[in-house]
């Protein structure tokens, strides 16, 4: 297993913290594609450390769309130690992403990270599947570079609605095979997702298999990975207000054998177990008719 | 000379006037400022029974603020005692136990159980459901707030910090129930009833339907109220609601307080605690502003009427 990375960070005081509170320097942003968005921060190498699956809030300024009051969270779609620069990608859906568009370099943007604790990565295992859709792709961006390292090779079902949103392909290309399915096809739609997970897996047997971004496909995963025998993990998100588990916002039911127990996504998550998750249709970003945030 | 900032408040020691608000404060801020920088740790509402909470979503933003419905989850007060407290001893900073139950005896009893743990006070949140009276929170009542208030009073001799609710149209009677009844003093207040509403889904935006309103927009009803109570009881009064920087604690001394808590603030800006006490001491000292005593209920109030009434102002 990798060992979750301590790294402190300068805050307030001049004192080092284990999690970055602090404005950092746009470098640039801009949309890619017809749907999403992307922003490069520079911040010291240090700050940057974080696991693949961990997340920042980001304190998003305001708009002529309003003001967001809380943060929004955003996992970690890039990181690039060499130049000292942190990539997210979103989807403007709703005042908080509406504000983050509006910024240009020059501009700083608050953050507080890396947040929560990552994927599970094991260097034994010989395949593993990912399956992602939408921007739920971000989260995984860091994942499949991580595997790569790792030696572990990697099969990603990437869903979107059109071919037209297709996004965040790269490391996936990169550093494995990729499926795309689409929703104007019928090629993302559960039954065709299941077959082709159990073509892939009859091909070469999946060690182990993440998600992010599709309740349904948590739902799917969670039957094929009973059935055909290997676990996974999810990448879900939950409205939160702090980020750091004190206000007790972002809670979700775990299993725990017989009993059912409610955690924090922030802090015990936002990666869980696929068995563990007892209804991820109870899990909502922080507009009910959008996924915002790509947690 | 910098401001002094160190205080006394309701029978507790303070290096400074600032403290986190109940219920946004935990220990994993350590992860971005040390806590003993904190002048005390005032921690989230510990209940009789352990609680699940209520459901999802538990939270909301709305312009100038956000409403919470987190319904005080929780293992109880055994759990509390057993497996909480302990990781709040190491920092050194003053530890302040917020309490909630369902009866006055149910208070009574956690106070008792708090009694030998190295506690520098007890809040008394009851701003909670009184089981008793239909579900209508202890502070919504003189007579459930003196009750609660003194039948903890009997159980333990640690200062007593009663919080009130701004939801009654009598905060000052209640005020004066909780002092007469041995509240050591008072924090107003705790968050104002409201509702958010979905209007394309048609649904509310919290789980539980209503939730309590905090941040800046409750300010100047809860400095109204601080300014209504200190003039009507003689114990020291914390003021919480709204407070974001240092000017914002400066307004809320004027108004009377002698100490604040800030909550909502810290979900924003997780270091608040230690800039809003920064900000504070960089208003005092731009302006000569050598003791805290100087702003403490200093609000000027032009021809100030000798009987002014308490709660009836027209606007
Ligand atoms: C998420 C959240 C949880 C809270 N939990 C508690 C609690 O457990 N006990 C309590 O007495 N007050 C609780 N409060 C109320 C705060 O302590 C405070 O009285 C209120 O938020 C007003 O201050 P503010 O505007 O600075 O946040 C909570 C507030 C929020 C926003």
């Amino acid at each position: 297993m990798l060992q979750n990375t301590v790294s402190t960070r300068r805050n307030i005081g001049g004192t080092e913290f284990p999690i970055l509170a602090a404005a950092l320097p746009v470098v640039a942003n801009g949309p890619v594609g017809d749907t999403y968005w992307h922003i490069r921060l520079k911040a010291a190498t240090t700050h940057l450390l974080s696991r693949p699956g961990q997340f920042f809030q980001l304190r998003c300024p305001r708009s002529e769309a309003g003001d967001p009051f809380l943060r929004r969270p955003m996992s970690v779609y890039a990181v690039d130690t060499n130049v000292g620069e942190i990539a997210f990608l979103y989807k403007v859906t709703g005042i908080g992403t509406t504000g983050l568009s509006t910024l240009v370099p020059g501009d700083t943007l608050d953050v507080l990270g890396p947040l929560g604790v990552g994927f599970d990565i094991n260097p034994e295992w010989d395949h593993v599947l990912v399956v992602a859709r939408g921007v739920g792709l971000a989260t995984m961006g860091p994942l499949a570079k991580a595997l790569h390292h790792n030696g572990v090779a990697l099969t990603a079902i990437c869903s979107y609605r059109t071919p037209e949103a297709t996004i965040g392909l790269e490391p996936f290309e990169l550093h494995g095979s990729v499926h795309t399915v689409y929703d104007t096809d019928g090629t993302s739609d559960v039954a065709s997702v299941d077959s082709l997970i159990r073509e892939e897996h009859a091909r070469r047997s999946f060690s182990f298999a993440y998600t992010c971004g599709s309740k349904r496909i948590v739902r799917l995963l969670q039957d094929l990975s009973s059935q055909l025998g290997f676990g996974g993990e999810v990448a879900l998100e939950q409205r939160m207000a702090c980020g750091l588990g004190m206000c007790h916002s972002c809670v979700i039911d775990l299993r725990r054998g017989d009993t059912v127990e409610s955690v924090r996504v922030c802090s015990r998550g936002p990666v869980f177990s696929l068995g563990d998750i007892v209804a991820p249709e109870e899990t909502l970003s922080w507009y009910r008719s959008c996924d915002e945030s790509a947690i | 000379m910098s401001v002094v900032l160190e205080t006394v408040c309701g029978g507790v020691r303070l290096r400074s006037p600032i403290m986190p608000a109940s219920g946004t404060f935990s220990h994993e801020m350590e992860n971005v400022l040390d806590l003993g920088q904190l002048s005390a740790l005032v921690l989230k509402t510990t209940t009789y029974t352990s609680r699940r909470g209520n459901p999802v979503p538990r939270v909301t933003e709305t312009s100038f603020g956000m409403l919470n419905s987190i319904g005080i989850p929780g293992g109880g007060i055994q759990h509390f005692v057993a497996n909480e407290l302990p990781k709040y001893r190491r920092s050194g900073a003053p530890i302040v136990a917020s309490i909630s139950a369902d009866t006055a005896a149910q208070f009574g009893e956690m106070a008792a159980i708090l009694s030998d743990e190295g506690l520098a006070a007890i809040e008394l949140n009851i701003s909670c459901p009184n089981i008793e009276a239909d579900g209508q929170a202890f502070a919504m009542s003189r007579e459930a707030t003196a009750r609660v208030v003194a039948t903890a009073r009997r159980a333990t001799t640690l200062p007593l910090w009663a919080k009130l609710t701004p939801n009654t149209g009598e905060i000052v009677n209640i005020a004066k129930a909780a002092e007469s009844a041995g509240a050591d003093a008072l924090v107003v207040a705790n968050t104002i009833l409201a509702l958010a509403i979905d209007a394309d889904s048609r649904r509310a935006e919290l789980g539980n339907i209503m939730g309590g309103l905090s941040g800046p927009g409750v300010k100047p009803i809860i400095l109204r109220m601080v300014y209504q109570c200190a003039r009507k009881v003689s114990i020291p009064i914390i003021g919480c609601g709204g407070i974001s920087s240092g000017r914002d604690v400066v307004e809320y001394l004027l108004a009377g307080a002698t100490t604040v808590q800030v909550g909502t603030e810290s979900f924003r800006d997780p270091t608040a605690l230690v800039r809003i006490e920064r900000e504070l001491v960089e208003f005092c000292d731009g302006r000569g502003i050598s003791s805290l005593r100087e702003l403490i209920g200093g609000l000027m109030v032009q021809d100030a009427p000798a009987g002014a009434p308490d709660v009836d102002v027209a606007p």
